[in-house]
């Protein structure tokens, strides 16, 4: 008897502590690293890298950077964890509040204020900002202090399927076409019943403050404490958007806006002209017609997204100094240059743009000059705390106009209301 | 000291378990004057031990308690604490939380959002349930039936229950896709009419309404065939002698008997229904235009969309008290409709 309750003593205090070492392992450590002296003053630290950009084709090339930087800094692993963009800002959120985010991370422009401003981030010393293209460098500079470093950038240019235009007599787009260019060809080349489309751009957030700019509005006033679309440029911004779809554009009920819909259309050779980023490149190198690109049209004055990516150390890290040289080499070594450039990786950050040229080598499409080109004319998306609210607000109210729901009128000024009470 | 009666069989004693513990523990207490169980189980003679018998069942009781007692208390009461925590504080998960105290809630309270999501779970309950309960009850009475492949059929209702949602939800929105979807094809075919399902706000929720009906039907019937089993045949016989059939059959012997197992459902339902997500999010998204946005998405989209993690734990909370009201109120409710056999 006496032996039987001291096992079951044992038994629950086993239970105990095994329930107690799951419920620590969350929580214990900030990162997940290891530190192992194999002698002395020869220390190998792991540093773990969470990013978005390689997911979906690039992993292999980030793995490639991977093993340049290990071989530079041998004391230094870098583990990478890679996750759809999708769920990164949910996961990326849940590490930071769990305790248990990765030591370097990439975020995005929009996103980077939000961590900035809340202390997730370690200020960065000693960065070398020659080397990075300056725009680019500073986007990731909050108050003077270097919060990141960018990494990569792209933008969005107007995609066509020159055999389609070819076939059906229409003229090529060219980089001085405005809107009125683009809804004539778009017109001719629809063919609803066949199943062709003369045009794709998305109906949402990003689009609009482009297409706002084109038109020659603003999104936010100047110091971003009230919002400046619902004017005569925003209902024509947003007409022009609304306007296509069910005409000359694909609606929701048709199936837009699911995943991969707009690329699988135009590689199935079945839409004539279709904004989107230059990260779809390679995506089309191999499609059985033959496709170019061209700066975005605009309508009043030219204007093309951008977004820049970067990377950043966690506050939290353990490792702040190992993982500001896994940031640097990441955004600005020769081998990273090298690899976006031959895999058509979105574009590398640096300031020389001599480098650049291997990239416009590459085919298709044949003018990569207007990916350069388009960036004469940048808008940076507005950025605010409360970001991600602000976008499903104009993407949900565009939404109700396209479908009918409500004029485009209403849709602005409801817009205009809720942003505002964002800010 | 009432106990199930005998000739109800084991699956009657199942359903009713759980459908009325209250009233279970209400019996026992009233006539139970024996002494514990513990003090009178025999076991080895304690000469040796100087612990009280009682203090050593109590242990053993903890013992066994702890690979239930253990999760609960780190992944329930301890997460619910300190969601109770929270919502008292303004926290976008990655800053340190500042003290709001009530403002949450007042916030809540006078928000127009809450409503909406509140009367749009409504909605998704007031379709839903009489949906599964019809159903349940029209599959469970025939499947009680003598009929050839009757095993097959209720394994082939109950499947879609122990099927994943996101599966259930995908299949559905695929079914239901308003361009090319099979039933929409079908109802093209008819020439009826072709509803824009869950891209028309419209229909959004009741396309989530079907594919939820669809799914928990099977769950339902299983209770219920459970119920209608354990009614004994005696009853209908005494019936019949009396001259009742048909309709008076069913409305008289079978609905009064099944109120155990209908209150059983009910309840659940209700729970189940106030906390819907997985298919409004893979389905709708809560979409278009939030018109199927619910109280699970909205605290879902609040923490993960939008960094109001303080909003979201009171809106938790002010949910687990509908929910809380909602079925002490249907306990209370159901003396008057409830028989126990």
């Amino acid at each position: 008897m006496v032996r039987r309750r001291s096992i079951t003593i044992t038994a629950g205090l086993g239970v105990l502590v095994l329930a107690l070492g799951a419920c620590s392992q969350g929580s214990s450590s900030s990162s997940s690293t290891s530190e192992s002296d194999s002698a002395e003053g020869t220390t190998t630290t792991t540093i773990r890298y969470m990013n978005f950009s390689a997911n979906d084709g690039h992993e292999a090339d980030l793995d490639r950077i991977v093993e340049a930087f290990e071989e530079a800094h041998s004391d230094v692993q870098v583990e990478v964890e890679t996750i759809p963009y999708a769920d990164y800002f949910t996961k990326l959120q849940t590490a930071v509040a769990g305790g248990t985010v990765s030591d370097a991370f990439e975020l995005n422009y929009e996103n980077f204020v939000t961590y900035a401003e809340n202390g997730s981030l370690a200020p960065l010393e000693g960065i070398d900002g020659s080397a990075y293209r300056e725009s680019l460098l500073d986007a990731f500079n909050r108050d003077g202090t270097q919060y990141g470093v960018p990494t990569s950038f792209s933008n969005v240019v107007l995609f066509y399927n020159k055999t389609l235009f070819e076939e059906n007599g229409v003229d090529l787009p060219t980089g001085d076409w405005t809107w009125s260019d683009v809804q004539a060809a778009a017109e001719e080349l629809t063919d609803a019943d066949a199943g062709v489309w003369g045009n794709y751009q998305p109906i949402s957030f990003h689009e609009f403050y482009k297409t706002l700019a084109q038109a020659g509005g603003q999104f936010l006033n100047d110091d971003a404490t009230e919002a400046t679309f619902n004017t005569a440029e925003g209902v024509r911004a947003a007409s022009w958007l609304v306007e296509k779809a069910g005409t000359t554009m694909p609606t929701e009920a048709d199936g837009a806006g699911t995943p991969d819909f707009d690329s699988n259309l135009f590689a199935e050779g079945k839409l004539a002209m279709w904004n989107t980023g230059i990260w779809m490149f390679g995506g089309m190198a191999d499609t059985d017609f033959e496709w170019d690109i061209v700066v975005e049209p605009g309508d009043t004055t030219k204007a093309s997204a951008m977004f820049a990516n970067g990377a950043v150390v966690s506050a939290s890290s353990e490792h702040v100094d190992a993982a500001q040289r896994w940031v640097d080499f990441l955004a600005a070594s020769d081998t990273t240059t090298e690899v976006r450039l031959e895999t058509s990786w979105e574009l590398p950050p640096v300031a020389d743009e001599s480098k650049l040229s291997e990239y416009l080598d590459v085919t298709p499409p044949e003018n990569r000059q207007a990916v350069l080109d388009s960036l004469d004319a940048v808008v940076l998306p507005p950025v605010i705390e409360r970001q991600q609210e602000m976008q499903d607000i104009v993407s949900e109210e565009l939404g109700s106009a396209a479908a009918g729901r409500k004029s485009v009128e209403d849709a602005l000024a409801d817009a205009e209301d809720r942003v505002n009470a964002l800010l | 000291m009432t106990r199930p009666q005998p000739q109800l069989g084991s699956e009657h004693a199942a359903v009713e378990a759980p459908g009325n513990p209250l009233e279970a523990d209400a019996r026992r207490g009233a006539g139970s004057s024996q002494p514990a169980p513990a003090r009178r189980s025999p076991g080895r003679p304690a000469t040796t031990r100087r612990l009280s018998p009682r203090v050593r069942t109590t242990g053993w009781v903890l013992f066994f308690l702890l690979p239930s007692g253990v999760p609960l208390l780190v992944f329930t009461f301890v997460p619910m604490v300190s969601s109770a925590w929270v919502s008292l504080h303004e926290w976008n998960l990655i800053s340190s939380m500042t003290w709001v105290g009530l403002d949450n809630y007042a916030h809540l309270l006078t928000d127009p959002g809450t409503r909406r999501v509140f009367g749009h779970t409504l909605l998704y309950i007031g379709g839903y349930f009489p949906l599964v309960y019809a159903g349940g009850l029209g599959l469970a009475i025939v499947l009680n039936r003598q009929l050839a492949g009757r095993a097959f059929f209720r394994a082939a209702y109950f499947l879609p229950v122990v099927t994943s949602w996101v599966v259930v939800a995908l299949v559905w929105q695929w079914l239901l896709n308003p361009s090319n979807g099979l039933v929409n094809q079908v109802l093209g075919f008819f020439s009826l009419g072709q509803p824009g399902w869950w891209t028309d706000p419209a229909w959004a929720m009741p396309s989530v309404i079907l594919a939820s009906a669809w799914k928990d039907v099977g769950f339902v019937m299983v209770i219920l065939l459970a119920g209608l089993q354990a009614i004994p045949q005696e009853m209908y016989e005494a019936a019949k002698i009396d001259g009742a059939s048909g309709w008076k059959l069913f409305r008289h012997v079978t609905l009064p008997l099944l109120s155990p197992s209908t209150f059983f459902v009910i309840v659940i339902s209700l729970i189940n229904g106030f906390q819907v997500f997985d298919q409004v999010y893979v389905m709708t998204g809560g979409g278009p235009a939030g018109s199927s946005q619910v109280v699970v998405g909205q605290i879902y989209d609040l923490t993960f969309r939008y960094g109001r993690a303080g909003e979201a734990s009171a809106l938790s909370w002010l949910l687990f008290a509908v929910i809380l009201a909602v079925t002490a109120l249907q306990i209370r409710g159901q003396r008057r409709w409830v028989h126990y056999g």
